[in-house]
């Protein structure tokens, strides 16, 4: 098992994001002898990312299982292993790769257990490294959640913190399905408090992270942090948000989503993946549907990528996505609104 | 046409005896058992084709008129545990493995007790407890998924090897170098074939890939590759037999490509415009039924009176099959949503 990285001062252990992933694996790996990790890098090399570093010499390449660069063959080793029984964990290096992926896991994985009529399952967990800010541009930053939460049969989970991307990564590989599970590139350094037992985060229960009056943003991954501190920010002027984390973006807790919008009127929804298409609008949705419709003081806003690919250039990657201060701003001018 | 895999240069090689050989050494009762699944694959597929015409089929179909002894040469091949995954002309392969033909018929024609309670339809066809994994659609799809199977095979120390099917066209995906490149590595009990029947839709393989075999493709990846006369049921088997076996001792994956040709159109909107009414004859003249039975009358196998038999009984169970799915209920809105996801 990983060392914990530091230790609070309340006695509780704090891991880092990157480490409770590892962590997360190598307890399930114990616990099943079905799981397994593979994809390309993960051995000697320890993953991409260094997510895999140390597990080589504990499981052996069987269960480390390193691959030639052929995503969609490993989605679809990954697919057929599943569908055998096993419990694959696929690493996709950067989220982005995973588009090679996608004829398996969008018309196999997803579909097999439905077109045969409920009499197989496809127990599969593609890990997928996303997001931007690491300088790598348009082909290795994007968040392709959205592409994903429109085909039945895949679950979408976007964890934002350590505690939650061990139980949610031990929720997905327990899942008797295809589950896509995004890790943010930029919170794998951030730390927390993680305890070391194995525990599941069910993978359809949002979490307010901060509670408020005056405005509710819904906000996952990297937008969570970035969330919480614009809220901090705007506490000095007297405005309370509370903020909203669904945690697993498919299945979608609407109910935590609404119940947050009936209370506070009004609604800001972050993401960092572009605007157009994205999983705001489907939580826009879902909120205009629902009774918080009745309790809206203003109309309901998305804060989210830009529709561009993501730049290289610092300042232009900067601009593609929300950062803190652009929240702080949307969130003052909505809890403005009307007023 | 069966070869020693000699065309793979870089790749090992498999000993192939000939096929007639199998004559005297299978049982008279699995030869009979070849013809019958032969025949209930086509009588299968001409009640399918009735069917449709009748317009009490909603939904295409690929039919495999003039492939069946591609399909039952291979299974005839396998043990009983073993297991298939294959494609969208896939009634032959379900056929083959043995499938209760009942079932299937009710999933062709979508009703709620078939194989796949109407969800899947002609296309997707699958007898998981069978052995039959499942037919995909889309082109090429089913060959990385058995990479998968094949590495859990291996992982689980089992015994058992798969055989994935798949067409000419497939080969030309980069999804069928990706995988049978991880399948030559790891050195998975999966048996490739390629069932060369000359079309992919309506390109013709003559247009499609500059390679006289497909089966060359195999020395790529250093594993066996072995083309053989695919309307030949026995020359088949002989040929999938000796894959198997590679397979099932540990030495890795096989390409088997079984030399074949599509008498019907791709599917129902078909109008045969890209080859001629002359070729399509031609290759009726070598149809695998009636060579199969004419190698099992001169070899005294069986009389004409017995073959005969087989050929009634496969239409009698034919016909029994569809009487009995036709008046089976169809599913129900209410619960469209349930398999969708695993509880």
């Amino acid at each position: 098992m990983s060392k914990p990285s530091n230790a609070s001062e309340n006695g509780k252990r704090e891991i880092t994001y990157l480490e409770a992933v590892r962590e997360a694996i190598i307890q399930e790996m114990r616990r099943d002898p079905e799981v397994f990790l593979m994809g390309e890098d993960v051995g000697v090399y320890g993953g991409a990312f260094g997510v895999s570093r140390g597990m080589l010499e504990e499981f052996g390449p069987e269960r480390i299982r390193e691959t030639p660069i052929s995503e969609a063959a490993i989605a679809g080793a990954a697919t057929g292993a599943a569908l055998m029984g096993l419990r694959p964990i696929m690493e996709i290096m950067f989220m982005d790769f995973v588009t090679i992926s996608m004829n398996q896991l969008v018309n196999q994985a997803a579909k097999i257990r439905f077109m045969f009529g409920g009499k197989a399952s496809i127990p599969l967990v593609v890990r997928a490294p996303a997001g931007s800010g690491t300088g790598a541009a348009a082909q290795h930053c994007q968040s392709l959640e959205a592409l994903f939460m429109n085909v039945p049969g895949i679950k979408v989970v976007a964890p934002s913190t350590p505690y939650e991307v061990k139980g949610l990564l031990i929720a997905s590989i327990r899942d008797n399905n295809p589950v896509v599970f995004m890790e943010h590139k930029l919170l794998y350094r951030t730390a927390g408090p993680v305890p070391e037992d194995l525990y599941a985060i069910p993978l359809s229960q949002a979490e307010v992270k901060r509670e408020g009056r005056d405005l509710t943003i819904v906000a996952y991954s990297i937008m969570v942090p970035r969330a919480l501190e614009a809220a901090e920010q705007l506490v000095a002027e007297g405005i309370e948000i509370e903020v909203v984390d669904p945690r697993t973006l498919k299945p979608l807790d609407e109910k935590t989503i609404v119940q947050s919008v009936c209370k506070t009127g009004r609604v800001l929804i972050v993401h960092e993946a572009p605007v157009t298409g994205g999983v705001g609008g489907e939580i826009a949705a879902v909120i205009a549907a629902s009774e918080a419709f009745d309790y809206l003081d203003a109309p309901i806003h998305r804060l989210a990528g830009l529709n561009v690919p993501i730049p290289y250039n610092r300042t232009l990657e900067r601009a593609a996505v929300p950062q803190v201060e652009d929240i702080v701003a949307a969130a003052r001018a909505l809890a403005q609104e009307g007023r | 046409m069966t070869t020693t895999g000699s065309e793979a240069k870089t790749g090992p090689s498999l000993e192939i005896a000939e096929g007639s050989l199998l004559l005297e050494e299978l049982p008279r009762e699995k030869l009979a058992w070849m013809l019958q699944k032969m025949c209930e694959i086509r009588f299968f597929e001409e009640k399918a084709e009735d069917l449709y015409i009748r317009g009490l089929v909603h939904g295409t179909m690929h039919l495999s008129i003039g492939q069946e002894a591609s399909a039952v040469g291979s299974a005839a091949a396998l043990r009983s545990d073993d297991l298939i995954i294959h494609h969208h002309r896939g009634h032959g392969h379900t056929i083959a493995k043995e499938a209760d033909i009942t079932l299937m018929m009710a999933e062709f024609l979508g009703k709620e007790p078939g194989y796949c309670h109407g969800r899947g339809g002609s296309m997707h066809i699958a007898d998981i407890p069978g052995g039959n994994l499942g037919a995909t659609g889309v082109v090429g799809s089913g060959i990385p998924t058995a990479v998968g199977i094949g590495l859990a095979l291996k992982m689980h120390r089992s015994e058992q090897v798969l055989l994935c099917f798949f067409g000419d066209g497939a080969s030309n995906l980069g999804e069928f170098h990706e995988s049978l490149n991880m399948a030559s590595i790891w050195a998975l009990p999966v048996v490739f074939i390629c069932e060369n029947n000359q079309y992919g839709m309506s390109m013709s393989v003559k247009r499609s890939m500059n390679i006289e075999r497909i089966s060359t493709r195999a020395c790529s990846y250093a594993i066996p590759g072995v083309s053989v006369d695919g309307n030949d049921v026995l020359a088949v088997c002989q040929t999938v037999k000796a894959a198997v076996e590679y397979a099932r001792c540990g030495k890795g994956s096989v390409l088997v490509e079984n030399i074949t040709y599509r008498w019907r159109g791709h599917s129902k909107s078909d109008r045969n415009l890209y080859r001629t009414q002359e070729e399509i004859a031609s290759w009726k003249q070598r149809c695998p039924i009636v060579r199969f039975k004419k190698t099992l009358e001169e070899a005294g196998v069986m009389d004409s009176e017995e073959l005969e038999t087989i050929d009634q009984e496969a239409q009698a169970t034919i016909d029994h099959a569809a009487e009995v799915a036709l008046t089976l209920p169809e599913p129900s809105p209410e619960n469209i949503e349930d398999e969708v996801y695993a509880p």
